[in-house]
C-alpha cells in the first residue's frame, strides 16, 4: 500500500475513526496523570517555591504552539506539491489549537514571571516572539475565515503558511538581535542531553509532553475529521443545488 | 514591461494625489507623538527612529489595496495574466512602482520629521539610509498581501493583520540601524541585515504573490 | 489531600485554572463541531438518497 493513499479522504475516515477513542483516550489519560502528579507529588523548588509547578503546563504548552505550527507548515507544503484535501484541513484544524497553546504558554508565561521576575510581560525575546507567532496564528485563521470557496482558501492559506514560517524565523533571530532577555535557557536539551531540570522534575514534565502531544493529535484528528465532513455537505449541498435547477 | 511600469507610475500619480496624501498621512502620525508623550526633548529623541519606522510602516501598508484593486475591477489583471509576461515579472513591477510612488516620497520627508523630533544632524543620514534599505522589503510584502486579500471581499482590515507581522523583522533591524548610530557604536550589522532582508523579498516574494494570483484566478 | 503551595499558591491555581479552562473550551467546542458536522452530513446523506 502507497504511502500516500492514507491521505484519501475516504480511507483517513476510516483510519482516523477507529484511531480517534484510543487517541482521545491516552490523551486525556496522560495528561490527567501528568498534571495531578506535577501538581500534587512533586516537591517544591528551593528557589522558585510551588511556581515551579506551572512548568507542568507551561514548557509543553510552549512546545506545542510551535509544533502546531510545524505542523501546519508541513501540511501547507504536501497540499501545495501534492494536493491531498486532507492535509489543507489538518492544516485549517491545526491552527487554532496552536492558537490556544500559544495563549496558554503566554498567560501562564505572564502568571510565571510575576513572581520571579517581579513583571508580568517583560520585552525578551521569547516572550516577544511568541506574541509575534500568535499575530501569524491570527492572520492564518483570519484568511481562512475569510475566503468562502473552500479549494482556494486552502491554496492561499498554504502559500501564507509558507512565507509566513520564513518571516517568522527571521523575526525570532531579528528578535533575539534586538533584547537579550531574562528568560532562562532551553530547560531540555534534547541534542546535547544534558539537563538543567533535576529528574523529581523531568519525569512528570516529559509525561505532560507527551500528553500535550497526544491532545494535540486527538483534537487535529477530530478537528480534521470535522472540516472533511463539512467539505463533504457542501458537496452535497452544491449538488442538489444544481438537481433542483435542472428540474425547474 | 517598461510600459507597464509606466502606466503604474502613472495610474498611480493620477489616481487622486495618493502619493500626497501618503506623504501627508505620514506627516500626521508622526506630529501627532510629541502631542501624546509630550514634548520632552530627551524622550523625544529616543523614541523618533522607532516612531518615524513604524508610521513609515503604516502609511506604506495603508495605500497596498490599490496596488492590484484598480485592475482587477476592470479586468486587466486577467489580461495581464493572460499575456506572454510571466506574473512574477507583473508583482516585480507592481511592488516597485509601489516603492517609487509611495516609499521614496516617505525617505525624502523622513529627514525633516526627524529634525522636528530632535533628532542629531549626524544621525539623519542614517535614517534615510535604513528607510532606503528597509523600505523594498515592506513593498514587497506589501504586494504579496494585497494579492491574498484581493480575493476577499472586504480585505482592508485583514490586509493588515496579514500583512504586518511580516514587517518585525524590518522594523526591529531598522530601528537597531539608526540607534546604533546615535549610540555611537556604529554597528554595520543592522543595515547589512536590512539590506539582506529586501534583497531577499525583493527577489523571492514576486513568486509567492504571483503564486496566490495564479491560484485566486483559477 | 491538599498541597501547601506556600505564598505562590494564587499563581499557581491560577496558571492551572487558566490552562484547564482554555483546553476544555477547545476540546468542548471541537467536539461540538464534530457533532453539529456529523448530523448535519447525515440527513444531507439521506436526503440525497432519496433523491436519487
Amino acid at each position: 500500500m502507497n504511502f500516500w493513499q492514507f491521505a484519501n479522504p475516504t480511507v483517513f475516515m476510516s483510519w482516523s475513526g477507529k484511531l480517534l477513542p484510543w487517541a482521545w483516550l491516552t490523551a486525556l489519560a496522560s495528561l490527567a496523570v501528568a498534571l495531578v502528579w506535577g501538581f500534587f507529588f512533586t516537591p517544591d523548588d528551593f528557589r522558585m517555591g510551588s511556581t515551579v509547578k506551572i512548568i507542568y503546563i507551561h514548557v509543553p504548552a510552549a512546545m506545542m504552539a510551535i509544533n502546531a505550527w510545524l505542523m501546519m507548515f508541513v501540511a501547507s507544503l504536501i497540499w501545495f506539491i501534492r494536493r491531498h484535501h486532507v492535509s489543507a484541513l489538518a492544516a485549517k484544524a491545526a491552527a487554532p489549537i496552536g492558537l490556544v497553546m500559544t495563549l496558554i504558554a503566554i498567560a501562564t508565561g505572564a502568571i510565571w514571571g510575576k513572581p520571579m521576575w517581579g513583571t508580568y510581560w517583560a520585552w525578551d525575546p521569547r516572550l516577544t516572539s511568541f506574541l509575534i507567532l500568535c499575530f501569524f496564528f491570527v492572520g492564518y485563521i483570519a484568511l481562512w475565515e475569510a475566503l468562502e470557496s473552500s479549494d482556494v482558501a486552502a491554496d492561499l492559506t498554504s502559500v501564507l503558511c509558507l512565507v509566513g514560517s520564513v518571516f517568522a524565523l527571521l523575526s525570532r533571530y531579528a528578535v533575539q538581535f534586538w533584547n537579550q532577555g531574562l528568560h532562562q535557557g532551553t530547560s531540555v536539551p534534547v541534542a546535547t542531553g544534558e539537563r538543567t531540570v533535576d529528574d523529581v522534575f523531568f519525569a512528570p514534565l516529559a509525561l505532560a509532553m507527551l500528553g500535550f502531544g497526544l491532545l494535540f493529535i486527538a483534537l487535529v484528528l477530530t478537528r480534521t475529521r470535522t472540516e472533511l465532513r463539512l467539505r463533504r455537505a457542501r458537496a452535497l449541498e452544491a449538488r442538489q443545488r444544481m438537481r433542483l435547477e435542472q428540474s425547474v | 514591461m517598461k510600459a507597464l511600469f509606466w502606466r503604474d507610475l502613472k495610474l498611480a500619480v493620477a489616481s487622486g494625489g495618493g502619493v500626497w496624501l501618503t506623504c501627508v498621512f505620514f506627516a500626521i502620525l508622526v506630529v501627532m507623538i510629541p502631542f501624546g508623550v509630550g514634548s520632552e526633548r530627551g524622550v523625544l529623541v529616543r523614541i523618533a527612529p522607532g516612531v518615524i519606522w513604524v508610521a513609515a510602516l503604516l502609511a506604506t501598508f495603508l495605500s497596498l489595496d490599490r496596488i492590484f484593486a484598480s485592475d482587477a475591477e476592470d479586468g486587466s489583471l486577467e489580461v495581464l495574466a493572460q499575456s506572454p509576461l510571466p506574473l512574477e515579472a507583473l508583482t516585480l513591477i507592481k511592488a516597485l512602482a509601489h516603492w517609487i510612488t509611495t516609499c521614496v516620497p516617505l525617505v525624502v520627508i523622513a529627514p525633516i520629521l526627524g529634525a522636528m523630533l530632535g533628532m542629531p544632524f549626524v544621525s539623519l543620514g542614517p535614517l534615510v539610509l535604513s528607510l532606503l534599505l528597509g523600505t523594498p522589503a515592506l513593498s514587497a510584502i506589501g504586494t504579496f498581501g494585497a494579492a491574498l486579500v484581493l480575493f476577499v471581499a472586504r480585505g482592508g482590515m485583514l490586509l493588515s493583520i496579514l500583512v504586518l507581522p511580516f514587517a518585525f523583522p524590518t522594523l526591529i533591524f531598522g530601528t537597531t540601524a539608526i540607534t546604533s548610530v546615535l549610540s555611537g557604536s556604529g554597528e554595520m550589522t543592522p543595515f547589512l541585515m536590512l539590506a539582506g532582508i529586501s534583497l531577499g523579498s525583493v527577489g523571492l516574494m514576486p513568486f509567492a504573490s504571483s503564486a496566490v494570483l495564479r491560484f485566486g484566478l483559477r | 489531600m491538599m498541597v501547601d503551595l506556600g505564598k505562590y499558591a494564587g499563581d499557581v491555581f491560577a496558571a492551572y485554572a487558566i490552562t484547564l479552562t482554555a483546553l476544555a473550551g477547545l476540546v468542548l467546542w471541537s467536539y461540538a463541531q464534530a457533532k453539529r458536522a456529523k448530523s448535519k452530513l447525515a440527513s444531507l446523506e439521506a436526503e440525497a438518497k432519496d433523491a436519487s
